[in-house]
Formats: C-alpha cells, sequence, structure tokens
C-alpha cells in the first residue's frame, strides 16, 4: 500500500498525509555528531529509537548527557543568579564567535566557579556585616536599658543609704556592714547575656528560660523598630534585643544552650559607659567599611553577571541542542565494527534529497573519509501521518487531531472543516453585529500576531490566540448568516431594499402577518424585516431553520460517504465500494435524500402537504393514498421503491462483507501454503526486515468480523435517523442565539429607554454590553464552538474517518523551545 | 456513620484523596528499580531519578553526588507534598495527619537525648532529625538532664506531651532508659492514634486498625528480640507492649517469657497472618525478618489503596513513601561503596 496515490485525484497537500518512507542511515562514527545536528536543522526526520530495551545511562553517549545535563544545570544557576540580582538575560544575541562545546563546558565551569566564590565571599562579608548591624543594635538598646536601670538603681541606692545613713547609729554592728559589703560582691557576680532573638519565637524563649532556671532569671526585651536580616539565615526577620540576668555557672550553660537552639544570636557587651560609646564608634566605623567593601564586591559580580547576561540564550540553546543530538544518537544503534551508528526514521518522500544534501554537507564539513548510506527501507509498519500545514490551515488540522490522528494518508476531513466548522458554527450564531464584534476582537490578535506569538501569554488567551484564524473564519460567516436571519444585536435592517409588504390597515404590525399584503418584489437576500416581531414570526423561522438543518446536516452526511468512496479507492478496497459505500448512499438518500427534496420541492411549489406526515406514512402505510400530501405525481411509487431499495440495502450492507472478507483469507491462506517453494530472495530478505514488525496475516476470525460488520450496519442504520436528527441542533441553538438577544435588546435596552432617565438608560446600557459580551459573544460562541465541533467529530468524521495514525514528530532544533517550557 | 462516607467524604476529604492517589501514581515501580540496580555510579541514579518524580529536586544538584544529598532530596519532596497536603486539610483530616509524624517526633526527640548523652553537637543531631517530626523547640532538648525536666521544659509544649505522663521518673537518662522512653511513648502514640482512628470509624477505622496492629505486633515482636538477654524484666517487657493487635492479650503473654528466638517464633506461627512471614526465616534466623516484615506492610499498605474514601491511604501514602526513600538509599549505598552484590538484601519492591 502506499507509496505511488491513487491516480484518481489531483495532488492535494492537505488531502492526504505526505508520502513517507522509512529511511535508513549509517553514518561513520566520527561525522555522526554533526550529521544529526545537520539533520536537526532540517528538522525532517522523524529517528526511531532503536535501543528501546537499554536503560538511558547504559546507552553510548550517557556521558555527554550527563555533561550537558551539568551544563544546564550551571546555566540555570547563572539565570537565578541572575534574577536575584535583577538582571533579566538580554534577548540580543551578540554576534561573535561559535563557541565549541568543549570549549563552552570549560568556560561554563569556570564562571560557575568564579560566581561561587564570588558569592561566598560576598555572603562572609555580607555575614559579618549583619553581624555588626545587630551588634550595633544590641549595644543601643540594652545601652539604653542599662542607663535606664542604673539611673533608677542610683536612685533606690540612694534612697537606701539615705535610710542607712539614718539607721547608722553607734549601735549598729560592724558584722552588718560586712554582709552589706558581701550582698554587694554577691551583686557584682551577677552576670547577664545580651543578644537577639527572633520576636515569634521571643515568647517561647521567655518561657523555656524561666522553667529551665525556676524562675531565676530576669529577662529584658525590647523589640527593634525595623526588620533585620539574620547573618545565618540571610533573611529579613522581626527581632527582640534581649538582655538576660542570671546567677551561676549551671544557669549560665543552660541559658546558652537555650539561646543556640532558639537561634539567638549573642553580644558581648561591657557594661561599663565609657567602653559602650567607645564600641559602638568602632562598631559604627567597620561598617562603614565594610559597606564599601560589599559595595565593591557587589559592583564585580553585578558585571560579572552581565556578561553571561549577555551570551546566556546563545549558550542556553548551545546546551539544548548539543542534549537534544546526544538523546538523538543514543537512539541510533552501534554498528558490529563499532566504527558507525546505524539510523532508521521516517522521513517524507519529497524531503529525500535534502536529506542527502545535508549527509553530503556533514561529511565533507567533518573531512569524513567515507560518507554516510542512504537507503529506503521497506516495511509494512504504518507510517507517521504528517500534513504540511500553514498557519491557516493549521487550527482546523487541530481540530481534526483532537479526535484522532489520521491513518496514513486516509481522506483528512480538516480540508472540509476549514469551510464547514465556521459555518455550521455561523449558523447557530447568525446575526452580523455579534458577527462583527468577533471580527474586530480576532483581527486584533491577528494584526499583532508578531509580536504577541513570540511572548508568552495567559491559558484562555493563548488558546483564543492559536485559533485566531478559526475565529476570524467563524465571525465571517456568521456575518454572513446574520444577514441571511437579518439580525443586527436582534434588530433587523432593511438593508437589501424595502419590505415587501406593506400593512393593509394600521393595527396589523404587532399582530400577525395576516394582516399585510404584498406590495413590492419578494426581499432581495435573506429574511424579510417584516417577519421580525409578529406573532408569526417564531413559527415561520422555526420551519425554516428547522428544514435548513435538515439539509445541510444530509448534505454534511453525504459528503462523508462519499470520502469514505475516496478511501475506498485511494486503498484499492473494492469492497468497501461495493457492499459499504454503495449501499450506504442508498440507504441515507431513499430516506432522508428523499425528505430533503420534499422540502425543496415545497419550497419552490409553496404546497401545504405536511412533510412529517409524508415521511411518517411512507414507513407505516405505503400503499395509502397521499391525498392532500400529493407534491409531485408519481410520489406514492416513488416512495414504495425508495423504502424497498433502503429496506435492501441493509442486508446489503450486513451480510455480503463478511463472507467475502472471508472468501479472500482463505484464498490468499491457500496461496501462501504453497508459496515458500517459490519464494525468490527478495521476499525472503523483505520477511527478514519485517520480521520485526508482526506478521502481516493475522489470524481471521470469522465471528468477530462479523460481529464487528453487525455493529458497523446497525450503528450507520440507526445513526442515520439519529444524526439527522442531531443536526436539528443547528435550529435549536440558532433559536436560542436570536431569542436571547431579542431578550437582552428588549428587557434591558428598550426597558431602560422608556424610563427616560439618563441614569437608568447608563446603568441599562452597561448591563446591556455586559450580558451581550458575557452571555452572547463569550459563552454562546463556545456553546455554538462545542456544537459545531460535536457535528463534525460526531456525525460527519464517523462515515468515513478511521482516525487511528499517529503524528510525525520531526527531530528539529526549531521545536525545541516550546518542548521544554 | 458506616457505610456511608460515600455521601459525605468528598465535601472535605475528596480533593485530598485525589492528589495522595496521584501522588501514589509516582511512585517507583519495579522497572524503575531493575533499572536502579543496574546503576554504576550515584551520577547514573541522579539520571535515572531525573526521569521521575524526583528530576526536580534532583536537577540542581552539583554533580559529585553524596548519599546523603540523595535522600535528603527525596525527603524534602516528601515533606513538600505533607505540607501541601496538611494545608489543605480540614479536620478531622488534619488531625489525622498530624498523628502520622508524632512516630517521626518520637524518633527525633530520642535521637537528640541520646546525643547530647553522648556529648554531640546539637546542629549536627538537628540536622540528622527527620524533617516530619520536627518541632519549635526540639533544639532545646539538648538542655534536658532527667525525664522530669525534658518533660517540663520541653515536651510540655508538644502533642508529645500526653504520651509522657507514663514514663516521668527522675531517673538520670542513660541508654537504657532513653530506649525504654522511646518503647513506652511509641506504645502509647499507637494507642492513641488507634483510639483515634476508632472514634473516626467508617473505614478509616477499619483498615487503621488493621495496619496499626501490624504496626503493634511487628513492635511487640521487635521488642522480643531486642531484649532477650537484657536485664528487662518480664513485667516490664509486657509493659511495652500495644493494647490492641492481633497478638494481644494472649500472645503478648507468650511472648513476654520468651528466652529466644525460637520461641518467638513458635509463639508467632500459631498466627496465620505471621506464619508466611517466618516460614521464609530459617531457624535462629533473625537477620532478614526486618526485610520480611517490611514486605508484609507494603503489601498490606498497597492494599489499602484498594478502597475509597477514608483516610488510610494518607498513612499509607507516606509509609509506602518513607519506604521507597530507604530503598533508594540502601540502592545509592550500595552503588556508592561498590557492594552491588547486596542491593537486593534490602530493597522492598513496592509494585
Amino acid at each position: 500500500m502506499g507509496d505511488r496515490g491513487g491516480g484518481c485525484c489531483p495532488p492535494m497537500d492537505l488531502f492526504r498525509s505526505e508520502a513517507m518512507q522509512l529511511v535508513q542511515l549509517i553514518i561513520p562514527m566520527e561525522s555522526a555528531h554533526l550529521t544529526v545536528s545537520y539533520l536537526g536543522d532540517l528538522g525532517l526526520i522523524q529517528f526511531k529509537d532503536l535501543n528501546s530495551d537499554k536503560s538511558p545511562f547504559q546507552r553510548t553517549y550517557a556521558a555527554q548527557i550527563k555533561r550537558c545535563g551539568e551544563m544546564a544545570r550551571k546555566l540555570r544557576f547563572f539565570k537565578e543568579q541572575m534574577l536575584k540580582a535583577g538582571f533579566s538575560p538580554s534577548a540580543k544575541s551578540l554576534g561573535e564567535t561559535n563557541i565549541g562545546f568543549d570549549d563552552l563546558e570549560v568556560k561554563l565551569g569556570e564562571l560557575e566557579a568564579e560566581l561561587v566564590e564570588m558569592n561566598a565571599n560576598g555572603d562572609k562579608l555580607q555575614r559579618g556585616y549583619n553581624e555588626l548591624l545587630e551588634y550595633k543594635l544590641v549595644l543601643q538598646k540594652a545601652g539604653e536599658f542599662f542607663t535606664s536601670a542604673q539611673r533608677s538603681a542610683t536612685a533606690q541606692q540612694r534612697e537606701m543609704e539615705s535610710q542607712q545613713m539614718g539607721d547608722q547609729t553607734l549601735e549598729t554592728p560592724l558584722l552588718h556592714e560586712q554582709e552589706t559589703t558581701t550582698d554587694l560582691s554577691k551583686q557584682v557576680k551577677l552576670g547577664f547575656i545580651t543578644g537577639l532573638v527572633p520576636r515569634e519565637k521571643s515568647m517561647a524563649f521567655e518561657r523555656i528560660l524561666f522553667r529551665a532556671t525556676r524562675g531565676n532569671v530576669f529577662l529584658k526585651q525590647v523589640p527593634a523598630e525595623e526588620p533585620i536580616t539574620d547573618p545565618v539565615s540571610g533573611e529579613k526577620m522581626e527581632k527582640n534585643v534581649f538582655v538576660v540576668f542570671y546567677s551561676g555557672e549551671r544557669a549560665k550553660n543552660k541559658i546558652l544552650k537555650i539561646c543556640e537552639a532558639f537561634g539567638a544570636n549573642r553580644y558581648p557587651f561591657a557594661e561599663d559607659l565609657g567602653k559602650q560609646a567607645l564600641m559602638i564608634t568602632e562598631v559604627s566605623g567597620r561598617i562603614s567599611e565594610l559597606k564599601t567593601t560589599i559595595d565593591a564586591g557587589l559592583l564585580q559580580r553585578d558585571n560579572l553577571l552581565r556578561t553571561i547576561g549577555d551570551q546566556f540564550e546563545q549558550w542556553n540553546l548551545k546546551v539544548k541542542t548539543e542534549k537534544s543530538i546526544y538523546h538523538t544518537l543514543n537512539m541510533l544503534s552501534l554498528d558490529v565494527t563499532k566504527k558507525c551508528l546505524v539510523a532508521e526514521g521516517w522521513s517524507p518522500v519529497f524531503a529525500t534529497k535534502q536529506i542527502q544534501e545535508a549527509l553530503q554537507r556533514a561529511a565533507f564539513d567533518s573531512n569524513s573519509q567515507v560518507g554516510a548510506i542512504f537507503q529506503v527501507l521497506h516495511t509494512r509498519e504504518s507510517p507517521p501521518t504528517y500534513f504540511r500545514t500553514n498557519k491557516f490551515t493549521s487550527a482546523f488540522q487541530e481540530i481534526v487531531d483532537a479526535y484522532g490522528v489520521a491513518k496514513y494518508q486516509e481522506a483528512n476531513p480538516g480540508v472540509y472543516t476549514i469551510v464547514t466548522f465556521p459555518f455550521l458554527f455561523a449558523v447557530m450564531f447568525g446575526d452580523w453585529g455579534h458577527g462583527i464584534c468577533l471580527l474586530l476582537a480576532t483581527l486584533y490578535f491577528i494584526v499583532r500576531e508578531k509580536k504577541l506569538s513570540s511572548q508568552k501569554l495567559g491559558d484562555i488567551t493563548e488558546m483564543t490566540f492559536g485559533g485566531r484564524y478559526v475565529i476570524m473564519m467563524m465571525s465571517l460567516f456568521s456575518i454572513y448568516t446574520g444577514l441571511v436571519y437579518n439580525e443586527f444585536f436582534s434588530v433587523p435592517f432593511e438593508l437589501f431594499g424595502r419590505s415587501a409588504y406593506a400593512c393593509r390597515d394600521l393595527s396589523c404590525r404587532d399582530a400577525t402577518t395576516v394582516g399585510l399584503i404584498k406590495v413590492r418584489d419578494t426581499y432581495p437576500f435573506g429574511v424579510d424585516p417584516a417577519w421580525h416581531g409578529s406573532r408569526s414570526e417564531l413559527p415561520f423561522l422555526n420551519s425554516l431553520k428547522m428544514k435548513m438543518s435538515i439539509l445541510l446536516g444530509v448534505a454534511q452526511m453525504n459528503l462523508g460517504i462519499i470520502l469514505s468512496y475516496f478511501n475506498a479507492i485511494f486503498f484499492r478496497n473494492s469492497l468497501n465500494v461495493w457492499f459499504q459505500f454503495i449501499p450506504q448512499m442508498i440507504f441515507l438518500n431513499s430516506l432522508f435524500g428523499y425528505l430533503s427534496f420534499l422540502i425543496i420541492v415545497k419550497w419552490c411549489t409553496g404546497s401545504q402537504a405536511d412533510l412529517y406526515h409524508i415521511l411518517i406514512y411512507m414507513f407505516l402505510s405505503p400503499t395509502d393514498e397521499l391525498g392532500e400530501n400529493q407534491l409531485f405525481p408519481g410520489q406514492k411509487i416513488t416512495q414504495q421503491v425508495l423504502l424497498l431499495l433502503a429496506l435492501v440495502s441493509v442486508p446489503w450492507m450486513l451480510l455480503p462483507k463478511p463472507f467475502l472478507l472471508k472468501r479472500q483469507h482463505e484464498n490468499r491462506h491457500q496461496g501462501q501454503s504453497y508459496a515458500p517453494l517459490e519464494s525468490t530472495d527478495e521476499t525472503l530478505l523483505s520477511v527478514a526486515n519485517n520480521d520485526s514488525h508482526g506478521h502481516d496475516h493475522e489470524e481471521f476470525e470469522f465471528s468477530e468480523v462479523f460481529v464487528h460488520q453487525l455493529i458497523h450496519t446497525i450503528e450507520f442504520v440507526l445513526g442515520a435517523v439519529s444524526n439527522t436528527a442531531s443536526y436539528l441542533r443547528l435550529w435549536a441553538l440558532s433559536l436560542a442565539h436570536s431569542e436571547l438577544s431579542v431578550v437582552f435588546y428588549e428587557k434591558v435596552l428598550l426597558l431602560a429607554w422608556g424610563y427616560n432617565n439618563i441614569i437608568i438608560l447608563i446603568v441599562g446600557i452597561i448591563v446591556f454590553i455586559f450580558a451581550t459580551v458575557g452571555v452572547l459573544l463569550i459563552m454562546e460562541t463556545l456553546s455554538a464552538f462545542l456544537h459545531a465541533l460535536r457535528l463534525h467529530w460526531v456525525e460527519f468524521q464517523n462515515k468515513f474517518y478511521e482516525g487511528d495514525g499517529y503524528k510525525f514528530y520531526p527531530f528539529s532544533f526549531a521545536l525545541l523551545d516550546d518542548e521544554d517550557d | 456513620m458506616y457505610g456511608f462516607e460515600a455521601m459525605t467524604f468528598n465535601i472535605h476529604g475528596g480533593y485530598l484523596e485525589a492528589i495522595v492517589r496521584g501522588h501514589r501514581a509516582g511512585l517507583l515501580t519495579a522497572a524503575d528499580y531493575n533499572n536502579l540496580c543496574q546503576c554504576e555510579t550515584l551520577d547514573d541514579i541522579k539520571m535515572h531519578l531525573s526521569a521521575t518524580e524526583y528530576g526536580p529536586y534532583l536537577q540542581n544538584e552539583p554533580s559529585p553526588l553524596h548519599t546523603t544529598t540523595i535522600v535528603e532530596k527525596c525527603t524534602l519532596k516528601l515533606v513538600d507534598e505533607y505540607k501541601h497536603m496538611l494545608c489543605q486539610a480540614t479536620e478531622p483530616l488534619s488531625t489525622f495527619l498530624e498523628y502520622i509524624t508524632y512516630g517521626h517526633m518520637i524518633d527525633n526527640v530520642v535521637l537528640i537525648v541520646t546525643g547530647t548523652l553522648h556529648e554531640r553537637d546539637v546542629q549536627e543531631l538537628l540536622e540528622k532529625c527527620h524533617p516530619l517530626g520536627m518541632f519549635d523547640s526540639i533544639a532545646t532538648l539538648a538542655v534536658a538532664q532527667n525525664m522530669r525536666e525534658l518533660y517540663r521544659l520541653v515536651l510540655v509544649d508538644t502533642p508529645l506531651a500526653p504520651y509522657f505522663s507514663e514514663c516521668i521518673t527522675s531517673e538520670d537518662l542513660d541508654d537504657m532508659n532513653i530506649e525504654i522512653m522511646r518503647n513506652t511513648l511509641y506504645n502509647a502514640y499507637l494507642e492513641d492514634f488507634y483510639k483515634f482512628c476508632q472514634k473516626l470509624g467508617g473505614a478509616t477505622a477499619e483498615i487503621m486498625s488493621d495496619l496499626l496492629a501490624f504496626e503493634a505486633d511487628r513492635r511487640a515482636v521487635n521488642i522480643t528480640i531486642n531484649s532477650i538477654g537484657t536485664e528487662l524484666t518480664r513485667d516490664d517487657r509486657r509493659k511495652l507492649y500495644s493494647n490492641f493487635g492481633l497478638l494481644y492479650p494472649y500472645g503478648h503473654e507468650e511472648l513476654a517469657v520468651c528466652e529466644d528466638i525460637d520461641q518467638v517464633r513458635a509463639v508467632m506461627e500459631k498466627y496465620p497472618p505471621y506464619q508466611s512471614i517466618f516460614s521464609k526465616l530459617s531457624y535462629g534466623e533473625s537477620q532478614m525478618l526486618d526485610k520480611a516484615f517490611y514486605e508484609e506492610e507494603v503489601k498490606r499498605l498497597c492494599l489499602a489503596f484498594e478502597q475509597q474514601f477514608h483516610y488510610g491511604v494518607f498513612f499509607a501514602y507516606m509509609r509506602l513513601r518513607e519506604q521507597e526513600i530507604r530503598n533508594l538509599m540502601w540502592i545509592s549505598e550500595c552503588v556508592a561503596q561498590n557492594q552491588k552484590s547486596r542491593v537486593h538484601d534490602s530493597v522492598v519492591f513496592i509494585f
């Protein structure tokens, strides 16, 4: 199957996927890297993993991949550092010499070491600096505390002294004095620790101190006004300055341990006022000294980062491409002689020449003595599906691919989707006012396409942007259908001349159209505006849209069946033509094709016949007289014939195909059992080539095939009815859309207008705008989109589309960027 | 409300159950372990792990790796997941999740206390603590000299406080005391957890009681084996057994008087679920017992995922991840020390 296209139709790029071939490249070891890199630039070959049984680290180039990973890590480190320092890596790449992989590795290593060292130094300095800042704070706060405490203490002492002076009479024993002095000496021995503790921990800190020393401490805390950088962690946090007084060595040890446990930094503190002042000045001096050093260091670091930033993108790209090259090389299998690598992969047939050129170039550039060998392999494996889409068609192809990727070279519904999808959407979304709004929104995306595609967008915006051409088509078609329905935000306009009808008398306008008389020619395009607002508007539009939906549905389903014919012809499957396509065509058209015909006849003749009645009684009593429902002469006999045809086509679909398949299989099998004697080398070779791809002739299980065919037939027969009914959603959604816009227009805008109050009017307009945008433009678009999607996926594509292929993912550097982020 | 969890469970627990089941899907499979066991260097392990959920945690590690780094990063991932779940959880799931960490808390307390007893540096000890069992004032543990102080100073603020009520003595801490303390605490913790799960009722109670009973029985066996030949009296030994589980109460009576491993075996073989574990071991051997128990535990934990609408999956997931980290640690150690022949000794495949 497949290298040569079926001669039935002219080549269409999108209709059939590109012809693919399995190619084998035998690449000499020395030029392998360059070859793969050129092929990556070309981006038209999908390599097969020939080492899938090996784990990643057992492969040939695992070491290089590890090196790439290491380099990528360094680059991430640089990026992080740059972000911290507030630079962004500049997108412009400075034009400069192409740096080799090994040189780059060395360079990155050097830069990293340099940066790490700078950071370490900077951190050390910063830490010292922060410590000094904390120390200064402690000195200030504790100093304040000590002076205030001393002041109160001296006041107390003076009081005491004055008391003592009063008491000190002759009777005072000498011993007492001794006691007081010992008291004093004890007081002096009272030790203290000063430091800083994080504020959130201060309560727990106090509690634990209290518990650990059984209350034999005095703790004084003062909150520091502004957050301080912690020297150890380098984070800003709120802290308290504390002073703890204790007595005894054991208590001191405990307190020290607790301080440590709470991450409280301790600082020495002198009691002497003079010393304190001295220390403060000293600390301040050192702070300013350190500050200049740190600034100088930072400047140096910034310079380094800036130089890195200039080339960052380039390096990043280089590392990424290298990594992908080695990943690809890992997929190639090593030849027995270990002198060349064997690659297998899919490539489009048209790319053969380009690939060969790339191989030659690579062999030449790498001064290799032997060039790479390019040969096409024959295989029965199904090739990947590759459509050459452009920015306009890709979104439509995505819609089809979301259902299932086309089987290799089967008819691609994407071609028709480009027109039918927006059209079915527009049938449900018919309002040229809304269409224009949608068009303006999507034109914004299209005009700014270049700019927007290069930047990251939000999730939903991204999706809208991706589908901008789909939306553009949808809006254009909905302007068209809006003109047909004659709706502009539910207001009719007399765009194509005056209405054909005029009132017979003054009171007829609102009531019915019965009071109208035709005064001019028929309104030339679309629905006559006179229908709007009349009581018979709904019955009229419903009948119109319902019939239109059925016509569109039958047309699209017929197209689907015809495509199945093209597939059958293309894949040389005459069984499918005779026992699938033809009975299906007959069945669908003898029932619903006939209905469509009746609809058109009724429109043309203006007959009053009841189509429901005709269709239902065509089944129930085909022999009855039609009476007033007669639309054309010979209708009864036609109906009988059509019914008979439909009934015949069901067993036609069901029975012959499985039996014929069975016979085919038996014939082939018979042939095979005698064949091996005559088999030539060529077939042996091809068998040897294909043995990994499984046998082509699988077991033929008749019952399975029969059940499969049964299901298919039932599905088609029931589907013909239910799918036709399903197309009525076109009418239903279109009705919902127009009714909603009528509600918003009349119940909000006109109601607000009626109050003759400017504020109410403004509120009304605002509500109207929000309702229109939110409900009609966004939600209705979404729902109409989904229904159009369903009609394509289910009603249209189930007639012919297999969708069990797999996509072509070429190895290409251009695709690398999207992969990573 | 037994049997009606399905009606209301998803209101609060549905999201997290989905999350935890998603996490479970990320556990390493037998194929992963097979590949990991073939690694030649720690870099190979990193390379392989980078394709798993551990990737983001390991990718920024500079190349000469150490086993500790791998274990640390893998644990970090577990901790991150745990914290995320805890943040999202409402009562009573949040309490349930907290209960899971108490075991680590007890281990950490014991680690620090033992460490300070042997004059180790507190910071060094803190680094060794399991991050799931950290609490604010954990470093202060070093201050305590005896159990009473330990309780009064630090643990009174932690959730472990109620468990301590049973083991407050004024005795100075020594290795033996600490070990007894650990077991008493763990025992009290298991019983409390068990009661809590019973209170929750429904499928949670059903599944968790099975898992916790297994845990309690395993502890009983381990305590018995470890206390053979020590001066621990029979009564003391019996006090360390939990008041639930398959072995309670008759098995405990028998275990309490065991004098050697074969007697333990004789006792355990009376219980069908444990028969299979002991039948794998040859007589007089207790080396492989741990692995056998771990394998049984993993099997039971995996079964917890078969049922929906209960909290057991959270417990099971945390335990499975911990087992996975133990596996990774073992593999990394074997690779780092070139002992690849012993790789399979202690690795318990999860799937």
